[in-house]
């Protein structure tokens, strides 16, 4: 069996990256897109990763503050919904419609 | 000065993120002062400690200007480049506070976190100024960030701001994690994050092919932040639900920082490929910008697209040559934050109780009945056109001559048919303020002292820099001299 390169890791990292794009641009649930961005973010720290083999150790670290910044995002994202919550009764992107030219 | 091998940072590196820690340090007294305080009078006091946070900042700014050189292994730089943006993001935060002081108590809104989060986000506005390593500078741009997200919601029983608070989150969010993408590619491209590293391999051999997609990648997550066309379409939604004030802070200090990372990451670090994409974008701004911007009504709405357009000009500035482009872009970045932490001065007082009041129509006849408020946004509208003796006319006229000798001469000519167009849009407010007369009686208040300071010094710096723009420029182009070296 073919030993695992990093350009596995690389397309592992790309295919997780597009469905998260097509996550954020497909879904209408809030709480789904905010799924959708970590599982982009989830790719950047896979590819770090991949990258450290090659690197040393900078990308691991530097993984760690991805996934520190993703939890502080996820926190202030979620109260944020819940503000939105109580004026409009929905997490549905399709009712954000108060704004519109 | 070298700090890889040691591994406890000098007494100097402290100096090196003094801004930084003056502001994270008011900060946290604001947070800690809230709970203590009576709410009714919390307003007035955390407004004035954040204020003095803001001053202070400028002040350690200032200070450690004195102390140029690298610290804490290669990750921030101080250098007349960072001096200049750390000294407008706190100049622009300290307006903006001026400028809150009247209006939270007039939305009965509770002060508490908010004066703090000002100054937490100019934190990270301040860093990103000075970042010169990837890492740093994606955190300094989150710090930045997941305050003004927050800000953008503050009034939180107003749905409409709630939800440009949504908006605003993902949206942001997602150009984040496109930004982050970037980096990681970027990483692999080059083996490291520090963009003096990345500029050295860049420069050193062809740029292999991860090394375009990440610049790309890294591009569009930046161009969400400041606003550019095709990554444009929050801008209006967000900037018409969230606080004025906040409205004139996000459109202006969080953009400056953005900038000076796409200055020193496009410049430092020789991106590869950068010319037509920043072309594309720049000609796509403008023109989105403008034209959005002449059909509203609701003047923070137009506000908002003409903040569009002008981050269009401005990139025009980053298709120049590196030494007369860099300093065009910084002037831009000063005269623009003038006018407009200026603009929205004036529409958050007019905007009174729930801001009820920021269509076109609520505009006319201002001129007659505050005759001052009325001039004072005149200034600042006319400088949005570029009129001269206007801190925009030269912003402007120094962008374009910088494309005109780099030969961008279809990108100069869409650039001023462009101002041609905007000029429509803004003096429209001017004729509505000045020629027509009131159909309903708009409440006008009395202009208090927090809001006079904060338009004069906005109106100062606007004609200062229409006047005299010698000395900025002058500082300008020696860092752009520091940037390039």
């Amino acid at each position: 069996m073919a030993p695992i390169t990093t350009l596995h890791y690389l397309v592992a990292a790309a295919a997780l990256f597009v469905l998260g794009v097509i996550g954020v641009l497909t879904r209408r649930n809030v709480v789904i897109i905010l799924m959708s961005i970590e599982l982009i973010l989830n790719a950047v720290n896979l590819n770090l990763v991949a990258f450290s083999r090659l690197y040393g150790l900078h990308g691991q670290i530097f993984s760690i503050f991805v996934i520190t910044d993703a939890a502080a995002e996820a926190a202030v994202g979620l109260g944020i919904l819940i503000a939105f919550f109580r004026n409009k009764e929905t997490v549905n992107v399709d009712e954000v419609d108060l704004l519109k030219w | 000065m070298n700090g890889a091998a040691q591994v406890t940072p000098q007494a100097v590196e402290y100096i090196r993120i003094l801004p930084e820690i003056v502001l994270t340090i008011f900060g946290i007294i604001i947070m800690m002062l809230d709970p203590l305080m009576d709410e009714r009078r919390s307003q007035r006091t955390l407004g004035a400690v954040g204020l003095v946070g803001a001053l202070a900042a400028i002040v350690a700014t200032l200070y450690q200007s004195q102390y140029p050189g690298v610290g804490f292994w290669g990750m921030v730089n101080v250098d007349s480049f960072s001096v200049f943006f750390h000294f407008l993001v706190t100049a622009v935060t300290a307006v903006v506070i001026l400028t809150s002081y009247e209006y939270m108590e007039v939305q009965q809104i509770r002060a508490g976190e908010y004066y703090g989060l000002i100054l937490f986000g100019a934190v990270g506005m301040c860093l990103m100024s000075s970042a010169v390593e990837l890492v740093l500078i994606f955190i300094a741009l989150e710090i930045s960030s997941i305050s003004t997200y927050i800000l953008a919601g503050f009034r939180r029983r107003a749905a409409i701001s709630s939800e440009s608070s949504v908006k605003y989150f993902l949206l942001g969010s997602f150009a984040t994690a496109f930004f982050l993408y970037g980096v990681a590619l970027m990483f692999g491209a080059t083996g490291s994050t520090s963009i003096a590293v990345i500029g050295q391999v860049l420069a050193s051999g062809q740029p292999p092919v991860l090394a375009y997609v990440g610049i790309a990648l890294m591009f569009v997550g930046l161009g969400f932040k400041v606003a550019a066309a095709p990554f444009h379409v929050w801008t209006p939604d967000v900037y018409e639900g969230a606080p004025a004030p906040i409205v004139g802070f996000m459109s202006t200090a969080p953009k400056a920082a953005v900038f000076a990372v796409l200055l020193r990451i496009l410049f430092e670090a020789h991106a590869p490929g950068r010319l037509w994409l920043i072309w594309v974008v720049a000609a796509l701004s403008m023109t989105l910008g403008n034209i959005g911007a002449l059909v509203q009504d609701n003047v923070k709405r137009l506000l908002a697209y003409s903040s569009i357009a002008h981050a269009g000009y401005l990139l025009v500035a980053f298709a120049a040559l590196p030494a007369n482009g860099i300093p065009a872009a910084m002037f831009y970045t000063a005269s623009y934050a003038a006018m407009n932490v200026g603009a929205f001065a004036v529409v958050s007082h007019l905007a009174s109780a729930g801001e009820r009041y920021v269509t076109m129509e609520d505009y006319a006849g201002l001129g007659r009945r505050s005759p001052l408020l009325a001039a004072t946004l005149t200034i600042f509208l006319l400088s949005l056109i570029g009129i001269p003796a206007t801190g925009g006319f030269f912003a402007k006229f120094y962008v374009f001559s910088a494309a005109l000798q780099a030969n961008l001469v279809g990108l100069v000519i869409i650039g001023v048919l462009n101002s041609a167009v905007g000029a429509y849009y803004y003096l429209r407010v001017i004729v509505v303020m000045y020629m027509r007369e009131a159909r309903q009686e708009v409440p006008v208040s009395p202009v208090p002292l927090g809001l006079g300071v904060a338009l004069a010094i906005s109106a100062v710096a606007t004609i200062y820099l229409g006047v005299l723009p010698g000395r900025v420029l002058e500082y300008a182009t020696r860092s752009a001299g520091d940037l390039l070296r």
